[in-house]
């Protein structure tokens, strides 16, 4: 019995695919308490699909794929707090002109290429079984630089986050948490592509934190919650994905999914 | 005498429109000072210039010898007049004012005892303590107001803004206001806050100021209520409601001559 559930395991993919799915898992799952609680779930989709042009320009250039995703999604970040701030349009509206933008570059960039041999499916909806070696050291060194910003920015982050105008004026750098939060949500983005794929990386930055929101009552309880559901998405997602011979991203989000509607019926039923 | 608060012919726009205009100002240490004025007479502008929030288009305005947005972390507190605030956040009345501290703390240094006792102290001080580990969503308008308060006497500001921190309270709170008002002032603390209809002001402030875009009085309670200003903005506000006070700029000027300490 223990040995047929731990039988994935054995292969190296999927020892590859685990840690690529705790590690993702985690960090979109705790970026996405504040994308959750300053309402920004559309920025997901957005630098996800931003990041596509940054993937094609890698690939007519012939250098890393990941590289030109990191690149072109940060500028769209940087881009969207700076149209939000001198162009005063709200920020939903600057994602939106934005990252359709990049995206449209992304297709005219590749429209003009004759003969591409550009696997674009896996882009599209994730492949974490084919997560390299090279990969993985990826992820690994983009996640601990986030994770690690994110701790030290942990406070200023809250206080900006529930009240940034009071925050301000007791001298919080407002401006660049902001600013510091989109590029975080960028490079946590692009290394969670590879695992859930571009359509469907905003569900893991989105649906965690919605599951925890629902049951927790403070902050530090609602980031652990919903690290605790990210995981539990990916993960099981992946385990599942192997049995049911399903796509490993879309699994992962419908796991997540669940948990969601769970911690819905839960809030639902427990006692106020 | 030295100013804390030093502003030297302010003029504030939004756009094309001039909310604030000519205005001069000097608080003193440990002084409360008290703006009045009807409804977009500029009072929240004042207080938001001051705070670093606006750029003035024209003037200038000095804290404790500096620009406002230059000041150290942690120097002013503000506490607007409505909190734009997302009552769902995930935070208690503790965690929101535990909040207050964070600007004094820089990402290597824990959230310590001293915090912890200073985060006690100012709920305490609002009369909040039995409230502290409630949800923010599940207090009243008034005792919201408290708690953020509290955040800002948790912090310690060298200089205390509050924009009419009394619409909606009962008449307890607005005693158990005057203290903490008060008791900041006794430390030293400069204050400043806008009042939209208050009785009693003498209680409350060492100076008013009668603001209606420029000032139209500044001097002791009882040499704004001498000026004849104060009342006839009172006036204005009871008989017009939410009206603003329209007047001529010039005529305005000659009917309520400045009041100057």
């Amino acid at each position: 019995m223990i040995h047929a559930l731990l039988a994935p395991f054995a292969y190296a993919f999927m020892q590859r695919a685990l840690v690529a799915a705790c590690i993702v898992g985690i960090l979109c799952s705790m970026m996405g308490t504040y994308v959750v609680l300053r309402k920004l779930a559309f920025i997901g989709d957005g630098l996800a699909h931003a990041s596509f042009a940054g993937i094609v320009i890698a690939y007519l250039r012939n250098i890393d794929y990941q590289l030109g995703a990191a690149v072109v999604a940060v500028l769209t970040a940087l881009g969207i707090g700076f149209v939000h701030r001198k162009g005063k349009v709200s920020l939903d509206t600057s994602i939106g002109v934005l990252f359709t933008a990049a995206f449209a570059l992304g297709i005219f960039l590749m429209s003009r290429q004759t003969r591409y041999t550009l696997d674009l499916q896996s882009f599209l909806f994730g492949d974490i079984l084919s997560v390299t070696r090279g990969d993985l050291i990826f992820i690994v060194a983009v996640s601990a630089a986030v994770f690690i910003a994110a701790m030290l920015a942990f406070r200023d982050m809250l206080f900006a986050s529930f009240d940034p105008v009071v925050a301000e004026a007791a001298g919080l750098p407002v401006k660049w948490l902001d600013y510091g939060l989109l590029v975080a949500l960028a490079l946590t983005i692009v290394v969670s592509l590879q695992s859930v794929g571009i359509v469907l990386v905003a569900a893991l930055l989105v649906t965690p934190a919605a599951a925890a929101y629902q049951l927790a009552k403070r902050f530090t309880p609602m980031l652990l919650l919903s690290a605790a559901f990210g995981v539990t998405s990916t993960v099981g997602g992946l385990y599942a994905s192997y049995f049911l011979g399903s796509s490993s991203g879309a699994t992962i989000v419908l796991v997540a999914t669940l948990l969601f509607f769970i911690a819905v019926a839960l809030k639902r039923l427990r006692p106020a | 005498m030295s100013c804390d608060v030093e502003l030297h012919n302010v003029r504030v726009s939004y756009d094309a429109f001039c909310a604030l205009e000519g205005i001069d100002l000097c608080i003193q240490h440990g002084e409360a000072l008290g703006i009045v004025g009807p409804n977009g007479s500029g009072k929240s502008t004042l207080l938001k210039t001051i705070a670093g929030l606006l750029r003035p288009e024209r003037g200038t305005i000095c804290v404790f010898g500096t620009e406002p947005r230059r000041l150290p972390r942690g120097t002013i507190a503000y506490v607007p007049q409505v909190e734009a605030v997302d009552w769902g956040f995930p935070a208690t009345v503790s965690d929101v004012v535990a909040m207050g501290r964070f600007s004094h703390l820089p990402w290597w240094r824990r959230f310590g005892a001293t915090d912890r006792a200073l985060v006690e102290e100012a709920i305490d001080a609002v009369g909040m303590t039995p409230m502290a580990g409630r949800h923010i969503a599940e207090l009243s308008g008034g005792q919201q107001q408290r708690a953020f308060i509290a955040r800002a006497l948790a912090q310690q500001p060298r200089l205390l803004l509050l924009d009419e921190p009394t619409t909606g309270v009962d008449a307890a709170t607005e005693e158990a206001l005057r203290l903490v008002v008060r008791g900041v002032v006794g430390r030293g603390t400069p204050v400043l806050m806008t009042t939209h209809d208050l009785e009693r002001v003498d209680e409350w402030f060492d100076r008013l100021m009668v603001l209606d875009r420029r000032t139209l009085a500044l001097g002791t309670p009882d040499e704004v209520a001498a000026s004849g200003a104060y009342s006839a903005i009172r006036e204005h506000t009871h008989t017009h409601g939410h009206l603003r006070v329209d007047h001529d700029p010039h005529e305005g000027h000659e009917a309520h001559p400045e009041v100057r300490v």
